[in-house]
C-alpha cells in the first residue's frame, strides 16, 4: 500500500493481524493466552505457539491474581501462578496491560530466579505458600 | 587608587573648612566618608534587595476558581438530601487530607497505606487518564509503563487508605479522557517516579497540553476514531486513511446536540456548590 510506506514510520510498517486475537479484558480463563514474566528459559525462548491456559485451579473455572493455573507451553504441561491480568480488580488494586503469569514447579517453587514486570503487593498475602517466589520479585506496585 | 585616596582627602579638608550647622547631617557625612576611605580593604558588598516588579496597568487576578467535579451531582430524580449529605462527609474528609485540583491529563504522585508493602506506604506515579464517579465513590485512574509493563490503578478519592496526593504537572489536555493512551505508544504514558513538581501559580489559567499521540498498529481496545468518542488527541492521518474516517462517520449521531432531555447545565448549580464547599472548608 503505497500510503503506509510513505506516511506511516517505519516501527509501523511492520507486518501485522488486522483482526484482533485476544480476549479483550476477561480474568483468565481456559485457553487465555498468557506472557511469561520471569526468566526461566522455558517461558522465553521462542516457540510458534504462544502459552494458553489449559486449566484453572479455581472451582469457577476463573483465574484471578493469586490463582494457579496450568500451561500449555511449548508442547509441555506447566504449572504458574497468575500475578497480574487485564480485567480490572477491585478498586486501589493495579491493573495490568497484559496476563502475566510465573512459571513454578510442582512444589510452589518458581521455575525462574527473577521476575522482570512488576506485581501486585497484594500477592503478599500468600506470603506462606510463594515466599520463594514472591522473594525474586524485582518490583512491586 | 592614588588618585582616589587624593581626593577624598581634598573633600575631607574641604568638608572641614565649611562650618555645618546641622550636626546630624554632618555627622552621618564624615561617617560615609570614613567609610570610603578608612584602611585598604574595600567595603562589604551587601546586595540590594530583589526588586518586585508589579504590574499596575493589569488588574490584580484573583486565584483560579476550582469545584472537584465530584461534588456535582449527577443529572437524576435522587433526593438532593442525598447529595447534600455527602457534601458534607466529603468536606470531613478534605479537613484531614489535602486533595489538590487536578484534571485528566495532570501528572499525579499518590501515596496509599498498604498492609502488605515495605513500612505500610505504597507510591505510585502516573497520568490521570480518567475521572469517575460522583459523591463519596468518585474515582481516578492513574496510568505509567513501569519495566515495560503498563500499569494502572483506579484510587478511591475519599478511600481512608488515602494517605497523600500530589500534583507533580498541572495540566489538561485536549480531551476528557485519556483511555486511548492504552493503545498508543508506551513513551507517552511513561513517567519517572522521581520527578519534582512543576509549581504553577494560583492565579495562573491551567495550560493545555495539546500534544498529539501516535498509536499503536490497529486493532485497537476500541474504535476511537468513531465520533461517539470525539478524540482531539490522536494523530489519525498517520494510522488510518482518510477513507477510513470518513466511513467513521457513519456512526455519528448529528441529532444528539439537539436532544433536550440530555441538557445539563451546571452553571449555577456549581457556583451555589463552590460557595458552599468554601463556607464550609472555612469553618
Amino acid at each position: 500500500m503505497a500510503f503506509s510506506s510513505m506516511t506511516l514510520p517505519k516501527m509501523l510498517t511492520t507486518h501485522y493481524r488486522s483482526f484482533s486475537v485476544s480476549t479483550v479484558v476477561t480474568a483468565l480463563q481456559k485457553l487465555t493466552r498468557v506472557r511469561v514474566v520471569d526468566n526461566s528459559s522455558l517461558g522465553n525462548s521462542p516457540y510458534h505457539r504462544s502459552p494458553r491456559v489449559i486449566h484453572v485451579y479455581t472451582k469457577n473455572g476463573v483465574g484471578k491474581v493469586g490463582d494457579t493455573v496450568l500451561l500449555a507451553i511449548k508442547g509441555q504441561k506447566k504449572k504458574a501462578l497468575i500475578v497480574g491480568h487485564k480485567m480490572p480488580g477491585s478498586r486501589m488494586s493495579p491493573r495490568f496491560d497484559s496476563n502475566n503469569v510465573v512459571l513454578i514447579e510442582e512444589n510452589g517453587n518458581p521455575t525462574g530466579t527473577r521476575i522482570k514486570a512488576p506485581i501486585p503487593t497484594h500477592l503478599r498475602k500468600l506470603e506462606g505458600d510463594y515466599s520463594k517466589l514472591l522473594a525474586i520479585a524485582q518490583r512491586f506496585v | 587608587m592614588a588618585a582616589c585616596t587624593q581626593r577624598t582627602g581634598a573633600l575631607a579638608r574641604l568638608i572641614q573648612n565649611v562650618q555645618f550647622h546641622h550636626e546630624r547631617m554632618f555627622s552621618v557625612f564624615s561617617l560615609r566618608l570614613q567609610a570610603a576611605g578608612s584602611g585598604d580593604k574595600p567595603p562589604t558588598f551587601t546586595p540590594p534587595s530583589k526588586p518586585v516588579i508589579l504590574d499596575k496597568s493589569k488588574p490584580e487576578e484573583a486565584a483560579r476558581r476550582f469545584v472537584s467535579p465530584e461534588f456535582i451531582p449527577p443529572r437524576q430524580r435522587t433526593a438532593p438530601l442525598k447529595f447534600f449529605l455527602e457534601r458534607k462527609d466529603m468536606i470531613q474528609r478534605r479537613r484531614v487530607l489535602n486533595i489538590p485540583e487536578f484534571y485528566v491529563g495532570s501528572v499525579l504522585s499518590v501515596t496509599t497505606s498498604d498492609p502488605h508493602a515495605s513500612n505500610n506506604t505504597n507510591r505510585f506515579v502516573g497520568i490521570c487518564i480518567q475521572r469517575s464517579g460522583k459523591g463519596l465513590g468518585a474515582t481516578f485512574i492513574l496510568r505509567n509503563i513501569i519495566d515495560g509493563q503498563g500499569v494502572e490503578i483506579c484510587y478511591e478519592l475519599y478511600n481512608p487508605r488515602m494517605k497523600h496526593i500530589e500534583v507533580l504537572k498541572l495540566e489538561k489536555r485536549l480531551d476528557d479522557n485519556l483511555m486511548y493512551l492504552r493503545d498508543a505508544l508506551p513513551e507517552y504514558s511513561t513517567f519517572a517516579f522521581d520527578v519534582k513538581p512543576v509549581h504553577l501559580s494560583p492565579t495562573q489559567e491551567v495550560p493545555v497540553n495539546e500534544m498529539k499521540v501516535r498509536m499503536k498498529p490497529r486493532p485497537w481496545s476500541k474504535r476511537w476514531e468513531r465520533p461517539k468518542f470525539n478524540i482531539k488527541g490522536i494523530r489519525f492521518d498517520l494510522c488510518l486513511t482518510p477513507e477510513q474516517m470518513e466511513h467513521a462517520q457513519k456512526w455519528a449521531e448529528p441529532w444528539r446536540q439537539y436532544d433536550m432531555l440530555k441538557e445539563y447545565d451546571t452553571s449555577t448549580l456549581e457556583e451555589k456548590i463552590y460557595q458552599e464547599v468554601q463556607a464550609e472548608l472555612r469553618k
